[in-house]
């Protein structure tokens, strides 16, 4: 293979995986189960709004987002108590009205107002980095009628990384779910 | 559509998106008014009105810093006026945009989906006009800094057992939170427009801030997981926002500020003027827009139910405040509410009591919340009715405190005055560019209350029944009710 020829390989778009649209929520949920059932594991489901049942459908596991956010709201709580001891019981201790150095109480709005902002900001950017987002680019984007996933249809992608996959089987398989003609996604 | 008749019957209601619309039609309604080429001559009028308006706030506040705060009508006792009276106005009216979004979320009151979205820019909007105040009210904005927990006048550090400095704390993480629980909603939304873009420069910008979302449903499990718990830290954030700025007052010494009840009453106060303000704003935008299949009449309806129920909570306070002031026996305290109701402010007291009690009452008639004209218009009167419930409290309070000697009544200039309206026109241009560039209802989450987006409703009813859907999600009722619980 001469350079030339191998620049123009590199440069051809690769195959990603197949997609096959639905036009309705239970046609979707009953191809996932489907799909869910064979044993595929790089698999999507594409949807405009959250479809009440998928999750099941789909085999998710519950995320762990949760314990995460749980660490950021304990280093905010843990912060605004140590910020607020450090700054008025021993870096510059004030006297006022005759009151302890340092007396939890006062200190409680701080706290709760930090907690809620680490959590906050852990669970919007835990989210974002659970779901690999920003990723403005994706094989799913090379198929026209994608744009219509957040519009009013359903799709179901599989990628050609998984390890079930078979560019023919996997074909017949996606034809036989009830959906669209299936496409082929490059990447 | 014989679902939806069921559900329908089920819960006795009126469906939450009217019109016989489906999917594409929510995506249509609400992104055309995105995308269209022309927009109508009444929104550059508006937009230039208040963009004049922001221009006067730019003026107004360039004049403060050169002059100094000799150019307001603050005095010696009135200290604290418009600065805080307007500061306290605009937080107020940026509560109701996370009740609605995270409280009603997680009441499951599935009707908040078509207006969360306008009330969540609005609230931030609110909030942001608010910072301007404390931003500026001491003339020296190279001092700003000092806001912030930092080692600012020899070494010392802030004192954190003042409200004012927790108050930093509140609105600061309320303002953030705000706007990650509106951006988090966006997200989807944002992709449906970046769909749809026709040109480049769209594709590219709504592109971008879509973060190349793509509907996956791994993604929307995680999705929803995080927006719920927003909505769980935003609750009790909203309930202690305005009780920290009630604190500003409270944990004074000052007749007529120095009060327990404060917290609630400044958070029911909060909600009712926010409330008011959606009203306000939601009723134009509407009738504008022809959206009334998607913000139909019950919306409106459940909306002055709140109004109503929120201003008997404020008239309770008001009249709570009263028996106290007879009942505790504090000579210097039952003056000041006598001087609220009867000194030289009872033009502003009874301002503030006819509109905020007495003008909502007219909400107990069905034809009054069915009515949009009446709706706008004691919308408006709450508006004016809860400002002058800040400048009751503020100003009467401080003119006559424990010394007549030390009485002064204060009277707003004209700077005071150009201020507080130049604060309208920085948050009508940011309402009007709002509503010109990102969706103004959230699509995602409209199409998730329709019918046909729930998984029992199917072409074949008896295919459906034989489906293992995990049992919960198969009675229309309990599906309804439950929503997002994903």
């Amino acid at each position: 293979m001469s350079v030339a020829e191998n620049r123009v390989a590199t440069e051809q778009p690769s195959f990603f995986g197949y997609l096959v649209e639905f036009d309705n929520v239970d046609s979707l949920i009953h191809a996932a189960e489907k799909v869910r059932d064979a044993g595929y594991t790089n698999w999507d489901a594409h949807t405009p709004f959250p479809v009440h049942g998928m999750d099941r459908a789909m085999g998710i596991k519950y995320t762990k987002l949760p314990l995460v956010i749980l660490g950021g709201g304990l280093t905010g709580l843990g912060g605004a108590l140590l910020m607020q001891w450090w700054m008025n019981a021993v870096s510059y201790p004030y006297i006022i009205s005759g009151k302890p150095f340092w007396s939890i109480p006062a200190n409680i709005p701080v706290m709760f107002e930090l907690t809620v902002l680490f959590s906050a900001l852990t669970t919007v950017f835990g989210m974002l980095a659970f779901n690999k987002l920003p990723q403005w680019r994706h094989g799913v984007f090379s198929s026209a009628r994608f744009a219509r996933a957040t519009d009013d249809r359903f799709f179901i992608s599989v990628e050609a990384t998984d390890p079930k996959f078979d560019a023919k089987k996997t074909a017949e398989f996606l034809a036989g779910l009830g959906g669209s003609e299936v496409e082929s996604l490059e990447d | 559509m014989s679902e939806n008749r069921d559900v329908q019957l089920e819960l006795g209601r009126t469906p939450l998106v009217i019109g016989g619309r489906d999917f594409h039609a929510v995506t249509e309604m609400v992104s055309s008014v995105v995308e269209r080429r022309k927009w109508p001559i009444g929104w550059y009028i508006a937009f230039t009105i208040s963009a004049g308006g922001l221009g006067l706030l730019g003026a107004m506040i360039g004049w403060l810093f050169y002059k100094g705060v000799g150019v307001w009508g603050v005095n010696n006792p009135v200290g604290w006026g418009y600065a805080i009276i307007n500061f306290v106005f605009w937080v107020g009216i940026g509560h109701a945009g996370t009740l609605i979004s995270a409280i009603l979320y997680l009441f499951r009151q599935r009707w908040r989906t078509s207006i969360n979205r306008f009330a969540e820019a609005m609230t931030i909007f609110a909030v942001i006009c608010a910072l301007v105040f404390p931003g500026i009210h001491v003339g020296r904005p190279w001092l700003a800094w000092w806001l912030f927990p930092l080692p600012y006048a020899q070494n010392m550090w802030p004192n954190f057992r003042s409200p004012l400095l927790w108050d930093v704390f509140a609105v600061g993480t309320y303002f953030t939170v705000s706007l990650l629980f509106w951006y988090v909603g966006l997200i989807p939304d944002i992709a449906t427009i970046r769909d749809r873009a026709t040109t480049k420069i769209r594709r590219v910008l709504y592109g971008f801030f879509a973060l190349g979302w793509r509907g996956s449903h791994r993604h929307w499990h995680r999705y929803e997981v995080a927006y719920m718990i927003l909505a769980a830290l935003a609750t009790p954030l909203v309930l202690s926002v305005h009780s920290v700025v009630s604190f500003d007052f409270a944990t004074s010494q000052l007749p007529g500020w120095h009060t327990t009840i404060f917290p609630p009453y400044f958070v029911a106060g909060a909600i009712f003027s926010g409330f008011a303000m959606v009203l306000t704003l939601m009723i134009p935008c509407r009738t504008i827009f022809g959206m009334q299949d998607l913000v139909t009449m019950r919306h409106l309806e459940n909306m002055c139910r709140i109004l109503l129920a929120t201003g008997m909570m404020v008239g309770y306070a008001y009249s709570i405040e009263f028996f106290i002031a007879w009942y505790g026996g504090n000579p210097y305290k039952r003056f000041a509410f006598i001087n609220r109701a009867f000194g030289p402010y009872a033009w502003g007291y009874w301002t503030m009591v006819s509109c905020n009690v007495l003008s909502p009452q007219i909400f107990w008639f069905r034809w009054a919340r069915r009515n949009i004209v009446v709706m706008f218009i004691i919308s408006i009167f709450v508006n004016i009715g809860m400002w002058f419930e800040r400048f009751v409290i503020v100003v009467s309070s401080l003119s006559r405190d424990f010394l007549p000697a030390a009485w002064a009544y204060y009277r707003p200039t004209w700077v005071d005055i150009a201020t507080f309206v130049g604060s309208f026109g920085l948050f009508m241009t940011l309402f009007l560019l709002f509503i010109r560039f990102l969706p103004m209802m959230a699509m995602a989450e409209i199409k998730g209350v329709m019918p046909e987006a729930h998984p029992h409703h199917g072409p074949d009813p008896a295919e459906r029944r034989g489906t293992d859907l995990g049992g919960a999600t198969l009675q229309p009722a309990g599906a309804l009710g439950r929503g997002r619980e994903q």
